[in-house]
């Protein structure tokens, strides 16, 4: 039963006239709700996760529940749809289930506040926001087990449920959930903050009504939204064909020494639309890397990287979603079946972004990227310490930007919105770590025109025993090259021990001991490489070896001889043409060695078994 | 140009020296303002800006105002000054060729930087990465170690770190920076560094982070000492430069800079800490806002600083500006202190233009400068601007006052006609929607300094300056809420105007970062006490007498765990008789206000903060004459203009004529040398006792 709407005023809105003007001042003025809620969070939250790194999305939504400006898209319908309750004046929703909302959210670690805006007793707009809490109790510091099996393993579940009902604040429910998670002051802080936020924006919206009136502020967003219809339209006819193409590519493994796992998408246009079929996905995996996808995040996701790609003066908002239709086969990857584990599932979400990029850029491979999104790479570090005291640790690493048709790709970036790295000094002052290096890792990205940015090497030295867990992918499947860019180095972690031994960790591993005076090495993948090396000016490379971010040997890669850090200019030329025999025509894309190759030369390479093929018991329902 | 006499000034006597002169220099004009300190008299001056070498610009101007005044050089106490030297040499990439020396793993700690792309999802797409301040092949890297705590964990070595300045020697580093990790706690091993520096490479200025930034966070450190040292050889060799050519020509008084928080330094200070001066420009304004505010009686105020290209808006709360720990020029964010000004891509430049598949109509950020301009100043200019739609509404008439160019009102509508014509609306409608959105724009940067600071807007007035500022006022405080609009006593000056008003300052601070109840308040009275002898010192040292000294503290306070803290200012008697549970207190209210909800986390003092101030200048503003209340015998000749949907006559006034009293019905116009303030239809503009200009809805 979807959920009941409850208005002492049931006006409808009136349609008005709204001249260019206002409606260009009204999307101002409600990009700017969206920024100060931005300001609002990160300025009262606690958790590193939230405050340094930014991990949090907030959305304003019309009185439908369509989004007008936000990151992510609407999940507000799918809540509307599946929620048993009333929603009135002075209710605020929380939730953090993603079965409960098909997926809008993506692992329960992500709290979700949600604020129906009330004027003169009428549903005016919904403000929202969620973000990443550190720790929701469950089987493992920080909540996110790689090895969980189902969803209840992962901490706590809290359906759509009202934080605040008709104006009372429900202290009891926040005490219960607070109870179930180790680092009750960080998430308390960090919902205080999330509610905020949407209380800012919530006032800024009925300033808005008041100034423009209700009627013109409901008008203004439908045309907001109509506006982005109409330009997407055009996009979508220009850039999307009829004849259907196919991208796929693999998440490495499920923690569990499984993998790869296949995610495939096929887009054409049909009757002015745009389907996107992930049918050739693999079944869902017993372990946690499912991605339980929200069809209108989908939508989202793919007109976002429209935008980018192709023209990126328009703004975004929901009023595309007709045009899009997003079918995704039940018991997959990307639908798994309740209760699959869910809180792996960033792997996938990093790789969609892959596949997306691929998928738009056949067509039209001036405008392609190179691959290079591998995932967020997650380092969990907890103990006690000598005085007794409890510590977590979560970090979010960063990689290599692909090459780009812009230039090269920047080095130890982020790929995800807002995003920053959280400075080594405040880790090493909070922590018990020193962090002994950080840097990039010359030659980890793909050579190319534009090579791939760098990945990172980050070495951390634990000064208290403790156990870690890291979550990485792209470390079997190398991110791909594109028009002649060769493929990213792949990334690794090595624990060296207090007496030199040297263990090469799994690049998804749970609960591991460490003691203290254990140094890891924490690697990211690098960027893949855009367009030929061989094209690529010498002297850049010879600029490069100076700074420390190419090796002479790597050099080679692009076919430049480099003798006491000097172009040989001959023997460049020679290399280069050699080479250029050697390769044959350019392709447009370059996935490295085939997924048996991988497999064979696995152990040699990277100094960790291959991963088994998964098999399943069952077979993924048609749609 | 023209000098314009302000008010009348008292006879000199040529050998006083109680004369103030104000200097700002801007990207098109050079603007100064005299000050007689005995009579309260002033003078004001415009003279185009010389890029290639400001102080010829400045020299000009000092000569003509001097001539104008009737003084000599030498009858000028006090050169005070706003420059946007440092801010262009960062912004333009002409800053020197630094080297960085780094701790061992961190020498890729500009090329990192915070990993941050901007944009939304996908924004790595287009996202053009700067290159770092300091190039990546001129940073080098050195063994030793400093723990989280200041403990050195490893030591540094002499040979290696010799090895590594010989490096940067021979590559030709035009000035060094020494940033090493944890440096902020302890400096032992950044001031081996400059020890062997000044040996290995005299001459090259040397600055460390410990000294310029001892905060934690070794980006933002390393930063704003790159910055510092990559500015230093410019600002220096300007300074030098002016200072000689001063005293060249007589001018034997003191010689300060304005600091980006509004305070004054000294020229000397300024030459090793220049990256104190990145929002001289800017602050300018907002320190001649609040002479303004105090002497028309008005104690909170919003600023509005519309130039050509961009707009500089601040916030003023009880005669005391908000002030931000960062400094942001262009795509860096310095930790220095600044006023906190935002600025935004709106100005009277900004360029309207209607893209092709949204339809919709956007101004800005891109501007049409200076050069070519609006259409309307036919100095080749062709695309539609802000300027060009005041021109076609009737808000910018075409004889400007004393102006020697006419304005092509012709051309302004041709290419306002484009934009109606892409929109599908009259010209007259197209032309006021760019002014709307040029006024939301503006408005959007003024809530972001109030509403989402907390304050009310509604509670402050609004006061618009810079060639631009008065002709918006009056909309801006409409949506603002905030009344009365504003146009100040020369308002194109007013920057010149703040660099004379203003005065000494200077500041340090310390990382505390302790729980409030695991320390007490005698503790912290110590540090304080111990910053404000460093301070005043500094003060005494550049010729202030102590009595003339005042001190103020501040306090960093967050809850623990947080990233964010609210500055509050503390005097020690009262920290001493109520002890640091006032401090929580007062807190605990604060962070209610700004964010609706507190906490019962421990609450941790973060940063403590002195700040020594020189005498402030007791200056009164010189009385206007009272008129009658009409402004009739001021009205130059009837005019046009648009409000409200249509053509509607208005007047317009000369501001020189206009007396104290005087009540102005809107529509109108009243002009001056270098500005033009519009009245709207509904408003009345009332003349203050000291010549600013009051709008307030009929």
């Amino acid at each position: 039963m979807p959920a009941r709407i409850i208005q002492t005023n049931e006006t409808p809105f009136k349609t008005v006239p709204v001249d260019t003007v206002t409606l260009d001042i009204i999307e101002n003025a409600l990009r700017n709700a969206r920024i100060e809620m931005d300001a609002t969070l990160v300025r009262t939250a606690m958790s590193p996760g939230i405050r340094e790194q930014g991990d949090a999305f907030p959305l304003i939504a019309d009185a439908k529940g369509k989004m007008i400006v936000g990151q992510f898209g609407s999940y507000i319908g799918p809540f509307l749809e599946s929620f048993d309750g009333t929603l009135e004046d002075g209710d605020m929703i929380f939730l953090s289930d993603p079965y409960s909302v098909g997926g809008a959210i993506s692992h329960s670690n992500d709290w979700l506040v949600l604020l129906p805006v009330f004027k003169d007793g009428r549903l005016v707009a919904y403000t929202s926001m969620f973000g990443h809490q550190s720790d929701i109790g469950g089987k493992v510091p920080g909540s996110m087990p790689i090895d969980a099996t189902n969803i209840f393993q992962e901490g706590v579940r809290i359906p759509p449920v009202k934080i605040w009902k008709k104006g009372e604040y429900n202290e009891e429910l926040v005490k219960l959930v607070l109870h179930q998670v180790r680092t009750p002051d960080w998430c308390k802080a960090d919902l205080n903050a999330l509610i905020a936020s949407c209380r800012v924006a919530a006032r800024r919206v009925i300033e808005m009504c008041e100034r423009f009136g209700d009627d013109m502020f409901a008008s203004a967003t439908d045309q907001l939204l109509e506006r982005n219809y109409r330009a997407m339209k055009q996009l979508i006819e220009s850039s999307v064909p009829e004849t259907p193409v196919s991208f796929q590519d693999y998440i490495c493994d499920d923690g569990m020494g499984y993998g790869p796992y296949k995610m495939k998408c096929t887009m054409w246009r049909e009757k002015g639309k745009v389907i996107l079929d992930f049918d050739g996905t693999d079944p869902q995996s017993e372990a946690s890397i499912n991605f339980l996808l929200n069809e209108n995040m989908m939508k989202m996701f793919f007109g976002i990287y429209m935008i980018m790609v192709f023209d990126p003066q328009i703004l975004f908002n929901d009023g595309y979603y007709d045009l899009i239709e997003v079918r995704i086969p039940e018991g997959s990857l990307l639908k798994p079946r309740f209760p699959a584990a869910l809180s792996g599932r960033t792997h996938a979400l990093g790789r969609l972004f892959d596949i997306l990029g691929g998928l738009l850029g056949q067509g039209t491979p001036e405008f392609l990227n190179a691959a290079g999104f591998s995932s967020s790479p997650h380092l969990f570090y907890a103990g006690t310490d000598r005085n007794g005291k409890y510590f977590q640790l979560f970090q979010i690493g960063f990689g290599g930007i692909p090459g780009r048709p812009l230039g090269d790709g920047p080095d130890g970036h982020s790929l995800w919105p807002g995003f920053t790295n959280v400075p080594n000094e405040f880790i090493e002052r909070y922590f018990p770590l020193t962090i002994e290096r950080y840097e990039t890792v010359p030659d980890s990205g793909g050579a190319g025109l534009h090579r791939g940015g760098n990945g990172i090497d980050m070495v951390y030295r634990f000064m208290e025993p403790g156990v870690i867990a890291i979550h990485d992918d792209r470390w079997f499947v190398p991110p791909w090259g594109v028009n002649g860019g060769k493929p990213g180095a792949r990334a690794r972690k090595l624990l060296v021990k207090a007496d030199g031994t040297e263990i090469i960790l799994p690049n998804k591993c749970e609960d591991y001991k460490v003691a203290a005076g254990d140094k890891l090495h924490f690697v990211t993948w690098g960027g893949g490489g855009w367009g030929d090396p061989l094209e690529r000016d010498p002297a850049l490379l010879a600029k490069e070896l100076t700074q420390g971010l190419v090796t002479a040997e790597g050099a080679r890669r692009y076919g430049v001889v480099l003798v006491d850090g000097i172009v040989d200019t001959a023997a460049t030329e020679a290399l280069r043409t050699q080479m250029r025999t050697a390769r044959g025509t350019i392709q447009t894309f370059d996935f490295g060695p085939d997924i048996e190759t991988l497999r064979a030369n696995c152990l040699a390479e990277t100094g960790l078994p291959a991963p088994i093929q998964p098999q399943w018991h069952y077979a993924v329902a048609a749609e | 140009m023209v000098v314009h006499r302000g008010q009348p000034g008292s006879i000199s006597l040529g050998d006083d020296m109680t004369y103030r002169l104000g200097v700002d220099v801007g990207g098109t004009f050079t603007d100064l303002l005299l000050f007689d300190q005995a009579s309260g008299g002033f003078w004001r001056h415009k003279t185009p800006s010389t890029p290639h070498d400001s102080s010829v610009g400045v020299l000009n101007g000092v000569a003509a105002i001097c001539a104008e005044a009737g003084i000599v050089p030498a009858d000028v106490e006090f050169f005070l000054h706003g420059t946007t030297v440092a801010t262009n040499a960062m912004l333009e990439g002409k800053g020197a060729r630094v080297g960085l020396v780094t701790t061992d793993g961190y020498r890729q700690v500009m090329q990192i930087a915070r990993s941050f792309v901007p944009g939304g999802l996908a924004g790595w797409i287009v996202w053009p990465k700067p290159q770092p301040l300091a190039a990546l092949e001129d940073t080098v890297e050195i063994k030793g170690r400093m723990d989280a705590q200041g403990r050195e964990t490893a030591p540094c070595d002499d040979a290696d770190i010799r090895a590594a300045l010989e490096t940067l020697k021979s590559q030709g580093v035009e000035a060094l920076t020494v940033a090493l990790v944890n440096g902020y706690l302890n400096g032992k091993h950044e001031l081996r560094v400059a020890e062997l520096a000044a040996e290995i490479m005299p001459g090259v200025p040397v600055s460390l982070s410990h000294i310029v930034l001892p905060e934690m966070q070794e980006y933002e450190r390393t930063l704003t000492t790159v910055a510092n040292a990559s500015v230093r050889p410019v600002v220096s060799k300007y300074v030098r430069n002016l200072r000689e050519n001063l005293r060249a020509s007589g001018m034997a008084g003191s010689l300060s800079l304005l600091r980006s928080d509004g305070g004054l330094m000294s020229s000397e200070k300024s030459e090793e800490h220049p990256v104190s001066l990145l929002m001289s420009g800017p602050a300018g304004g907002v320190t001649g806002a609040l002479w303004v505010g105090k002497n028309a009686g008005i104690r909170n105020i919003l600023t509005l600083d519309v130039g050509g290209t961009s707009t500089d808006v601040a916030l003023i709360e009880n005669l005391e500006p908000r002030r931000v720990r960062t400094t942001e020029v262009g795509h860096l964010s310095v930790r220095a202190s600044s006023l906190d000004v935002k600025t935004v891509g709106a100005g009277g430049g900004s360029i309207a233009y209607v893209p092709e598949l949204t339809g919709a109509l956007r101004v800005g950020p891109q501007s049409a400068g200076a050069v070519p301009g609006p259409v309307a100043y036919g100095k080749g200019g062709e695309l539609p601007t802000v300027t060009d739609a005041n021109v076609v509404l009737g808000y910018l008439p075409e004889n400007l006052l004393g102006g020697s160019f006419k304005l092509d009102r012709e051309g302004a509508k041709k290419a306002v006609q484009t934009i109606a014509d892409a929109l599908g609306i009259d010209l007259m409608a197209a032309a006021r929607g760019i002014i709307d959105i040029v006024n939301e724009n503006m408005f959007g940067a003024l809530r972001m300094i109030s509403v989402q600071q907390g304050y009310d807007p509604r509670h402050f007035a609004l006061m618009g300056f810079g060639g631009a500022g008065p002709l918006h006022v009056n909309a801006v405080a409409r949506l603002m809420g905030s009344w009365p609009a504003i146009s100040p006593v020369s308002p194109g000056v007013l920057c010149a105007l703040g660099d004379a008003t203003t005065r000494m300052r200077t500041e340090t601070a310390r990382s505390y970062s302790r729980r409030i109840n695991e320390t007490d308040e005698a503790d912290v009275l110590a540090q304080l006490e111990d910053m404000a002898r460093q301070t005043r010192a500094e003060l005494t040292a550049e010729g202030i007498a102590e009595a003339d000294i005042t001190s103020l503290f501040e306090l960093d306070v967050r809850y623990e765990g947080q990233a964010f803290e609210v500055p509050l200012s503390v005097d020690p008697a009262t920290l001493r008789a109520e002890g640091l549970a006032s401090v929580q207190a007062r807190f605990d209210e604060e962070h209610a206000r700004l964010f609706t909800f507190n906490m019962d986390s421990a609450h941790e003092l973060v940063n403590l903060r002195a700040v020594a101030l020189g005498p402030s200048l007791d200056l009164e503003a010189p009385k206007l004459q009272q008129g009658n209340g009409d402004p009739s015998a001021a009205k130059i000749r009837d005019h046009e203009l648009w409000f409200d949907g249509a053509m509607r006559p208005a007047v317009i006034y000369d501001r020189a004529r206009l007396l104290a009293g005087d009540v102005i019905p809107g529509p109108a116009i009243v002009v001056e040398m270098d500005s033009t303030t519009l009245i709207e239809g509904d408003c009345d503009g009332t003349i203050d006792a000291v010549g600013n200009l009051l709008i307030n809805p009929r």
